[in-house]
């Protein structure tokens, strides 16, 4: 990009400034991130980079913690948990969370305000306040430590992102689409899985992924509300941070960073595909 | 007039509206509106019934326990009637030492599940440190005293000859208390039943709300002067690029919470990359490694990072809306550019600003599992206080109080975000 010729020197010189300090704010966003990768192929179990390392000699290099990991029967048991769980509690609030959004943003809809806000305090009350809350009220109805009890847990934490972006997706939509269809004489549930759904789909999925990350990212509740048997990856992380550190983290933080790359993907997708509809549907 | 004409003259009344079926049109319009919104309810009915129970219950439980204080009163109800006449002054008479004897006799018999003797030394123990040995080496003994009992209460533990266990008995003898408040503000009962500052050494709680909200404060000026460029510059650049270089800020939104903060231990611990680099590169000396970890440093560092996306997304979507022509008129009327932007542009990101800056002190301010890792003593916040004394402390009472008023913040401050910004606009990825 040319600058404009009228710039004079001290502009210049502020134009060039800024933008260094911009990608120094965009190194220190990612640099901590990314470094654990190489980090993760160390052949010593240090946390920094070994001569070797730095010289690319490959003996500097090594698999070692990622075999750890899958040589690990409590790592394994965690992935299956986090996925499990993650995908059990995504259902839950998926489901529930779609149908109330389909409440919400009817006009008949009364008291609308209270119930919304309602329905998405899981996202604004501090989590130790939600985990401990959970914690005394599922012990004293044997939910604590059980699966059902961190599922239940998580799904309540993941709705409200589901009514939100389904909330946000319906309100672009174009009611005279269902009526149309009702007029042609197509059945309320027909409507609703011929036109409705396949409109509305983005949001669902999205909401559905951020209801995902949520149960696969979430520790607080997990250390109050499950057992031994419930360790999900987070949770397995927690007590290597705490107790034995050693760079097999290393080797999970770098595979769950491919996740998140995965999941940016697709919802960064959604969004794209949302905003063309949302670009051809009459406003 | 005949009954002909009066027919033609009147004017032709107006017919009420019927439905193909007969029923009132009124009517049926008023019974599909009923079943319209009945049919709204019934889509919500299912998650706010879910959040309610799974949800919401248990926090105002939760909330419940800091005031509710059954213990005393289910284990020594005898005791406490006894207490009645007592004046607060000296060791009660001989009839109250009876009550007790009967009190704890009683709870011999009942099966292990109902006994009140256990929870009782645990409350008394909140109040005074001796009291739940002294209540367990008690009623062990119980089943072999004889009157005079006061003899034989003393015999067992001397802090039966204390007033002071006494007055807390009769004090906190009631099912509800706001003990726990009062302690979690620092303050204690004197011996004249005033609430009153606690000794210097043991004011914890008031100095580490402040230190929450300091370093919440820290955290969010830290997200804002870091976040405002970057949202500039990216709401400023061709949408191709800004999409792109938007990778930055939302790969680490999207990353594991548990991941980012290994990443700066990894980074910022004495054997870390960064102290490695610096002594490797001469700056510093083996010895003298910088701490930049488990203290309030790292807990601003980390969460800086964790939470820098949560501003610079509502900027960002501020900032795309301001048009270009507005500082452009300025500059050709003459401003400076920097008057520009101190008069006409950055005017027009507060509401970004705000809803950023709410966004991310709300979240801080209840943070736990930064904190917990990367904050060592000094960085430690509220959640971790409540933390432990549920899980090491078990003094479930005083969490909730901590709880309570660390909720009540949250929510203030939530209201002024939904009046500053609405909680509609609240936008993810």
């Amino acid at each position: 990009m040319a600058l404009p010729a009228y710039y004079t020197a001290k502009d210049k010189i502020w134009h060039y400034a800024f933008r260094v300090i911009c990608f120094a704010i965009f190194f220190f966003l990612l640099a901590p991130i990314l470094i654990m990768i190489p980090l993760s192929f160390n052949a010593l179990p240090y946390f920094t980079f070994t001569r070797e390392m730095l010289t690319l000699n490959p003996d500097g290099y090594s698999l070692r913690w990622y075999q750890d990991f899958l040589a690990s029967d409590s790592w394994k048991r965690s992935i299956r948990n986090s996925f499990g769980i993650g995908i059990a509690a995504m259902l839950v609030s998926t489901f529930l969370g779609t149908l109330a959004a389909l409440g919400l943003s009817r006009s008949e809809m009364p008291a609308k305000g209270l119930i919304m806000g309602i329905l998405i305090s899981p996202m604004i009350v501090p989590l130790i306040i939600s985990a401990a809350g959970m914690f005394f009220f599922f012990s004293s109805i044997n939910l604590a430590q059980t699966y059902l009890g961190v599922v239940l847990a998580h799904a309540a934490l993941g709705t409200p992102f589901v009514v939100i972006t389904v909330t946000a997706t319906l309100v672009g939509f174009d009611h005279s689409l269902t009526r149309a269809a009702a007029n042609l004489g197509a059945s309320p549930t027909r409507t609703f899985f011929k036109i409705t759904m396949p409109l509305i789909l983005p949001g669902v999925i999205s909401g559905a992924l951020f209801a995902f990350i949520t149960s696969f990212d979430e520790i607080v509740v997990v250390l109050f509300v499950a057992g031994v048997e419930q360790r999900t990856i987070p949770r397995e992380m927690w007590s290597g941070i705490r107790e034995d550190i050693s760079p097999t983290i290393l080797a999970v933080a770098t595979i769950l960073v491919m996740v998140s790359i995965a999941l940016l993907t697709v919802v960064e997708l959604l969004r794209r595909r949302g905003e063309r509809m949302r670009g051809l549907s009459p406003q | 007039m005949s009954q002909a004409d009066a027919t033609q003259a009147a004017p032709p009344k107006r017919e009420k509206l019927f439905t193909a079926d007969g029923t009132p049109l009124r009517k049926a319009l008023e019974r599909a509106n009923r079943r319209r919104k009945l049919t709204a309810l019934a889509l919500v009915g299912p998650l706010l019934a879910f959040i309610l129970i799974f949800f919401a219950f248990p926090i105002a439980q939760m909330m419940w326990r800091s005031v509710d204080n059954p213990q005393i009163v289910n284990a020594l109800p005898r005791t406490l009637q006894a207490l009645d006449t007592w004046d607060g002054q000296g060791v009660p008479n001989e009839a109250v030492f009876a009550a007790l004897h009967a009190d704890m006799i009683e709870d011999l018999d009942r099966p292990r599940r109902e006994q009140t003797i256990g929870p009782l030394g645990i409350r008394l123990n909140y109040e005074l440190s001796a009291a739940r040995s002294a209540i367990s080496r008690t009623s062990r003994a119980v089943q072999n005293f004889d009157a005079p009992y006061s003899d034989a209460f003393m015999d067992a533990h001397r802090l039966w000859g204390q007033p002071e266990l006494w007055r807390i008995i009769k004090r906190e003898g009631r099912p509800l208390t706001l003990s726990y408040y009062i302690a979690a503000t620092d303050r204690e009962y004197d011996e004249a039943g005033n609430i009153v500052k606690r000794p210097e050494n043991r004011q914890i709680y008031v100095s580490l709300f402040g230190r929450t909200l300091a370093l919440s404060l820290a955290i969010t000026f830290m997200t804002f002067a870091l976040g405002f460029p970057i949202a500039y510059f990216l709401a400023n650049m061709p949408m191709r690029y800004a999409n792109l270089l938007m990778i930055a800020v939302l790969l680490p939104f999207w990353t594991s919470l548990l991941v980012r903060t290994s990443a700066w231990i990894v980074l910022l611990q004495q054997q870390g990359v960064i102290n490695e680099l610096l002594v490797n590169i001469g700056l510093i000396s083996d010895g003298n490694r910088i701490s930049m970890i488990y203290n309030q440093t790292g807990t601003i560092i980390a969460m800086t990072h964790i939470l820098l996306p949560f501003m610079v997304l509502p900027l960002y979507s501020v900032m795309r809306t301001i048009p270009v022509s507005y500082t452009r008129a300025a500059k050709s009327l003459g401003a400076t550019p920097w008057t520009a932007f101190r008069r006409v542009y950055f005017p027009q990101t507060l509401p970004g600003i705000g809803a950023g800056g709410v966004l991310v002190f709300i979240i801080s301010i209840g943070y736990y599992i930064t904190p917990a890792l990367v904050g060592g003593q000094s960085g430690r916040m509220i959640s971790n206080e409540i933390a432990r004394h549920i899980q090491q402390s078990l003094n479930w009472g005083l969490a909730a109080a901590l709880g309570t008023m660390l909720l009540v913040g949250v929510l203030v401050l939530y209201w002024l975000y939904n009046r500053l910004v609405g909680a509609d606009s609240l936008k993810f990825g």
